[in-house]
């Protein structure tokens, strides 16, 4: 088994850490990985912004790059589902098809492929998890509280496993952060609103870590715990998953 | 009537959004709401399962509409209602006025419909010298303070109880500085009263119109639409098109949902069916298009169509909570609205769609399953190949996909984060970036993963 490592672009650039914590995750867990070094991004921003029609030179070269595997892997609960929902092609639509099926997020690669059972990782905190949207309602990675459906939670599953580590109940746990693409500019009143109230939630409830399967709702929070001095920090779980002291 | 022209939702919230308190309260008075309904929903096994069929009605319904519609028409005719078709709002107004006129009546009284608030009809008759009072309580505040609803079910639900207090001084001459709501709400119910006493002619909006029996339910909390409809010679009904169930057995389904969606409430406390006439009494009754077989002829946003304007969508949305319903400067607000108003009018709504996270919580809690946040993200791409989604946002967005489509463009662009830096809008350090306004930059000083995979990996192993 041969595994795709797709960092997105803003991952690449601005939190490399998490990057670095995904593959070397990955590779203590044996899987052979392999980062194919002409990426860029899925071709989210555009198509969310209404021109998905711009996004197909992402596509052709998503799929050039990462066709070859037999699974997907990202660090980005969001930027997986965009590719599962709206990766195609005109020119190789059977390979889209393929790749819509066989690209994973993180979480889930560990829980439903690798079924993951045992973790050596140590974080001695408490931590909130922040469910990201794309996560929970696209990917179903927990159970969602609109539901009259039994509960689960992926990412508690494998926070569970980590020793020391300290869940904190939130009152609202699977309420939007308000980052949204565009719309954390378009909509910047609305937006620094719901991701500070989503903030708030985290430390009254005590958590001293803000964690989550996408980066793109931790660099909004994160944005408003430095202007505002907290000393909440944001972290990606595979940083938590691959953390050792 | 009190409205904000040529501000965009993003504006509108933004004046919303500077008195925190207010917010925090609007937020917290509507997730309420949603947390009465996730409690009522989950105290029903079977709850998804009647989610699951009522969709699956509606999708009967909006299907074979024409069979329905006629249906509907021959047996409200066999029952003694008469009948009308209104192609858009204006033929809707003009119907109701020339029904009034024949009568010589110059007030009427009219229960909770959004569809007359959507062809405003109040003004229309008002400038025809026709006065008309909302019974709705929340709809009567709103219409006193010369303001359209923000919410479906709860049309003055941005309005605190000292905000109405002094709203009743002025109109109702209560004593300044009243605002207990029990208190209030007697003063309200004294003065309809006397209205509904007085009124020859109601008008009622229509939850659901049963083709097989050529009758319809119209549910209230407060007992007005009754009233109305009980005390007068001239009883009115306005119905969109859509509001067809085929049969009455039906009702044990959407009866369930609807109020412990809206409310969280088991059901309304009236569930009024009208079939007949009283001896003396005229009844009719106006079928509305006003874009709704446009809706239609839409595949991608034809399931809008479904639904039963519960409003819990409205409560579970963020950003509904926190821009309050006002900054759609639609009739009908927040989720649904976003997804109903580009239909009316592509352009002047163009912004609606992009009022949204696209969280998708929206979806999840539809009694009828509309695929709320799939239709937002729908009309973007819509609004963009129409033109209406803004000349630089098309330049920009332009510029972003000749970038990220190659990896010799992206190569190009430049190491450690100087493209980011320029290109992607939440990373411009000044003060002119929304982004930076109210939240830090993310640190992009540091190599990038393919930097450090560069250094680190030789041919994809590990040194």
């Amino acid at each position: 088994m041969t595994v795709g490592l797709f960092i997105p672009c803003y991952v690449n650039q601005f939190y490399p850490r998490a990057a670095i914590a995904t593959l070397q995750l990955l590779q203590k867990l044996r899987v052979d990985i392999v980062y194919p070094p002409k990426q860029t991004c899925c071709g989210q921003p555009m198509a969310n912004a209404g021109f998905e029609n711009l996004t197909a030179g992402c596509n052709e070269l998503f799929i050039d790059n990462f066709s070859r595997f037999d699974y997907i892997v990202a660090p980005s609960a969001s930027c997986v589902l965009h590719v599962k929902d709206h990766l195609h092609s005109e020119k190789n639509e059977e390979q889209a098809g393929m790749i819509r099926k066989k690209i994973f997020e993180l979480v889930e690669f560990l829980t439903d492929i690798l079924k993951v059972d045992k973790l050596d990782a140590v974080f001695p905190h408490k931590v909130g998890i922040h469910h990201s949207c794309h996560g929970l309602r696209g990917l179903h990675l927990a159970q969602m509280s609109e539901l009259n459906a039994p509960p689960f939670s992926k990412p508690q599953y494998l926070l569970s496993m980590v020793k020391g580590l300290e869940q904190v109940t939130l009152d609202r746990p699977d309420e939007c952060c308000g980052f949204g693409g565009s719309f954390c500019i378009a909509e910047e009143a609305v937006s620094v609103k719901m991701g500070k109230d989503r903030v708030t939630d985290h430390s009254k409830n005590g958590a001293e870590y803000i964690t989550s399967s996408d980066l793109s709702c931790l660099m909004h929070l994160e944005g408003i715990l430095h202007r505002n001095k907290s000393s909440v920090k944001v972290v990606h779980i595979a940083e938590i998953l691959n953390a050792t002291i | 009537m009190k409205q904000s022209h040529n501000k965009n939702h993003a504006a509108l919230a933004e004046d919303f959004i500077k008195d925190d308190d207010h917010v925090n309260w609007h937020d917290g008075a509507l997730w309420y709401i949603r947390e009465k309904r996730d409690i009522a929903s989950k105290q029903i096994p079977e709850w998804e399962a009647l989610r699951e069929t009522a969709s699956k009605i509606k999708d009967n319904v909006i299907s074979n509409l024409h069979e329905y519609l006629l249906q509907f028409e021959a047996n409200l005719k066999k029952n003694g209602i008469k009948v009308y078709w209104a192609a858009d709002a204006g033929e809707h107004n003009a119907i109701v006025y020339s029904i009034l006129r024949e009568k010589g009546i110059k007030e009427m009284v009219k229960s909770k419909s959004m569809l007359t608030e959507e062809c405003n009809l109040n003004e229309y008759l008002e400038e025809r010298g026709i006065e008309v009072i909302n019974s709705d309580l929340g709809e009567y505040i709103q219409q006193i303070d010369n303001e359209p609803p923000s919410h479906i079910v709860l049309p003055c639900i941005h309005k605190r109880k000292e905000e109405i207090g002094e709203l009743f001084h002025e109109h109702l001459g209560t004593e300044k500085g009243l605002c207990d709501p029990t208190l209030l709400t007697r003063v309200a119910r004294k003065h309809l009263r006397n209205i509904f006493l007085s009124r020859r002619a109601a008008l009622t909006g229509v939850n659901f119109a049963v083709a097989e029996t050529g009758e319809y339910v119209v549910c209230t909390n407060e007992g007005n639409a009754d009233m109305g409809a009980h005390l007068s010679e001239v009883q009115i009904a306005s119905m969109g098109l859509e509001k067809l169930i085929p049969k009455k057995m039906h009702l044990a389904i959407f009866l369930r949902l609807l109020a412990r969606s809206a409310t969280g409430q088991p059901i309304t406390i009236y569930s009024s069916h009208y079939k007949k006439p009283r001896e003396g009494q005229e009844m009719h009754l106006i079928l509305v298009d006003a874009g709704r077989t446009r809706q239609l002829g839409r595949p991608e946003f034809r399931d809008s169509l479904k639904c039963i304007k519960c409003g819990a969508c409205m409560n579970t949305c963020p950003v509904y909570r926190k821009s309050g319903g006002l900054s759609y400067h639609n009739t009908i607000s927040g989720p649904i609205g976003a997804i109903l108003a580009p239909n009316l009018d592509m352009k002047k709504h163009a912004d609606l769609p992009y009022a949204s996270t696209l969280c998708g919580s929206c979806s999840n809690v539809c009694p009828v399953k509309i695929n709320i946040h799939e239709q937002l993200y729908a009309w973007r791409q819509v609004i963009a190949k129409e033109g209406y989604a803004g000349n630089a946002k098309a330049l920009s967005m332009k510029a972003m996909a000749w970038t990220l489509s190659s990896p010799g463009n992206f190569a190009k662009a430049g190491k450690a984060g100087r493209w980011f830096l320029s290109n992607l809008p939440f990373v411009v350090n000044n003060k002119f970036n929304p982004w930076y306004k109210q939240r830090e930059m993310p640190d992009g000083s540091q190599d990038s993963f393919s930097e450090w995979y560069n250094k680190n990996n030789e041919n994809g192993k590990k040194k």
